[in-house]
């Protein structure tokens, strides 16, 4: 529990020196552009095949599970909608993303550590933290939102094709689901999350490879709790990001 | 001129620097020696607030730099230059980028003015034309000779090298003894100098300081290190065969 607490303490303690204003605007927008490549572009592949499957999936349950007589036909896209948008895009697309992005940057900046890359920065005056994971959580929190769009995108596609596949409903029925009871609020909603789980996913990645200790094996340990911390940190908020939304 | 008054530093209850006192001077090669986990590095990380120190001073030309904040002791990290154990190059980064990094961040020069301090570095430490390998394509001389030219492309007033010739071969090292000492005397820079090697410290030590048990046991000059009656550092000093048998020629004339 004090643990709990000393390491929020050095959390917020990080975040302070984090978000301050670049030493040098170039440098910052061109590890910008890095990170943009590295944490949003080539998140692509992974998103594109997790949407794709985990949209079938979504609209082959609702369809076995919603063929009932009562229920009118465009059940099943609305609610591979709704659920796709409020939860499966946002939510399980940023914990694959913690376990990919997360490992990544808390390796990176392990390994940097340990190899006193970090020392040799703030020996010549930089601030690291600032130089290093500001860019991170820029191109993280720039980029999550668009990644998740597409995930809904995708996802849509994947029911789509699931149900002709399956000949369960009809792209006449899906689609129009899919355009019933349309809240523009959801995709708020759901780019919202995407912009807080993006964010700490980052941070707390960064937390954890910022402050290694040891070797290239203490590397790989702050990278699994890097993973599982943020994987955490998700769920709880999503939690209650979902309580607010719907006590609104 | 750095000064180290009182410094005491706890990790802990482990007291691994007790109330060192000691002085580096301009333009010098000022060692810091004795055998492993005696707390040079920790001493070094001190000098240039990668730690703070637990209680004592260290002044910069007669500026307390602990009591300073956090853009004032940065002000004085961009006049330092180090060299890490491990050379410490940014692996991401060429040989040039890594140089012109600080060039980057803190200067207004151009990218020509750039390349031309790049390639003067580069020169300066042999390396003429490798300014497109990465840090893993160079053998850890080269990495070490790298990192050099990095640590002096701002033109340092002080200059900091941890153990610059562990893990080199003895030809590489003599190299590398001969460019600190080259760059002290040509740039007038406060050197400060870890090492454990006995041959080092013969080529190049101007000053010496000898840590054992976290306390600053001796100093003196390299003459004076190969005549002491200290036993400690007659332990250290005189460790190897090698040395005994100078010793004994020593004692024969
Ligand atoms: N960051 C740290 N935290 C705790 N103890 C440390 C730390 N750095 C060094 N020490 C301890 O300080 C002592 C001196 O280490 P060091 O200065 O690296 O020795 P050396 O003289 O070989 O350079 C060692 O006992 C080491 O365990
Ligand atoms: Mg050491």
């Amino acid at each position: 529990m004090l643990r709990i607490i000393s390491n929020i303490g050095r959390y917020s303690g990080m975040m302070w020196l984090v978000f301050s204003k670049p030493q040098k605007f170039k440098m910052f927008w061109k590890r910008f552009l890095d990170e943009i490549q590295l944490i949003g572009i080539e998140s692509f592949p992974i998103v594109m095949l997790m949407s794709v499957f985990m949209g079938g999936v979504i609209s082959l349950q609702t369809a076995a599970n919603m063929d009932l007589p009562y229920l009118p036909a465009y059940t099943i896209g609305y609610i591979t909608r709704s659920s796709t948008i409020l939860e499966f895009s946002p939510t399980i697309i940023s914990l694959i993303l913690a376990g990919k992005v997360g490992s990544n940057v808390s390796s990176e900046i392990g390994m940097m550590r340990v190899t006193e890359q970090i020392d040799a920065l703030e020996i010549m005056g930089v601030n690291s933290l600032n130089y290093l994971v500001l860019p991170k959580i820029t191109a993280a929190v720039v980029f999550f939102p668009l990644l998740v769009t597409f995930s809904i995108g995708l996802s849509l596609v994947g029911g789509w094709l699931a149900l002709l596949g399956s000949g369960l409903s009809s792209t006449d029925n899906y689609v129009f689901g899919l355009r019933s009871f349309f809240k523009v609020s959801d995709i708020i909603y759901a780019l919202s999350k995407s912009v807080v789980f993006a964010y700490l996913i980052v941070s707390i990645s960064s937390f954890y490879g910022y402050y290694t200790k040891g070797g290239a094996i203490d590397v790989g340990r702050s990278s699994t709790k890097a993973v599982v911390n943020s994987s955490v940190a998700i769920l709880i908020a999503n939690f209650f990001i979902t309580q607010m939304f719907l006590l609104k | 001129m750095i000064e180290v008054k009182g410094v005491s530093k706890k990790f802990g209850e482990h007291l691994v620097l007790d109330n060192v006192s000691t002085n580096f001077e301009k333009g010098k090669v000022n060692l810091i020696i004795g055998s492993s986990g005696q707390g040079k590095s920790v001493l070094a990380k001190c000098i240039v607030g990668l730690h703070s120190v637990s209680s004592g001073q260290i002044l910069y030309n007669g500026v307390d730099f602990c009591s300073m904040n956090e853009d004032a002791m940065r002000d004085i990290r961009k006049q330092i230059g180090m060299l890490f154990q491990g050379a410490a190059l940014f692996d991401s980064m060429t040989v040039e980028e890594n140089i012109a990094f600080p060039l980057q961040m803190f200067t207004k020069f151009t990218s020509g003015e750039q390349k031309k301090q790049v390639d003067y570095c580069l020169e300066r430490v042999n390396l003429s034309g490798k300014n497109k390998l990465y840090p893993a394509e160079c053998s850890g001389g080269m990495q070490k000779r790298v990192a050099i030219a990095r640590a002096i492309v701002m033109n340092p007033n002080y200059l900091f090298c941890d153990e610059p010739n562990s893990g080199l071969d003895p030809k590489t090292s003599i190299l590398i003894d001969e460019l600190i000492k080259e760059i002290t005397y040509d740039f007038k820079t406060t050197t400060i100098v870890i090492t454990h090697d006995m041959n080092s410290v013969i080529e190049i030590g101007d000053n010496i300081t000898f840590m054992h048990q976290g306390r600053n046991w001796w100093s003196g000059t390299k003459e004076e290190i190969i005549k002491t009656t200290n036993q400690e550092v007659i332990d250290f000093v005189y460790a190897s065969k090698f040395m005994k048998q100078i010793k004994g020629k020593l004692n024969e004339i």
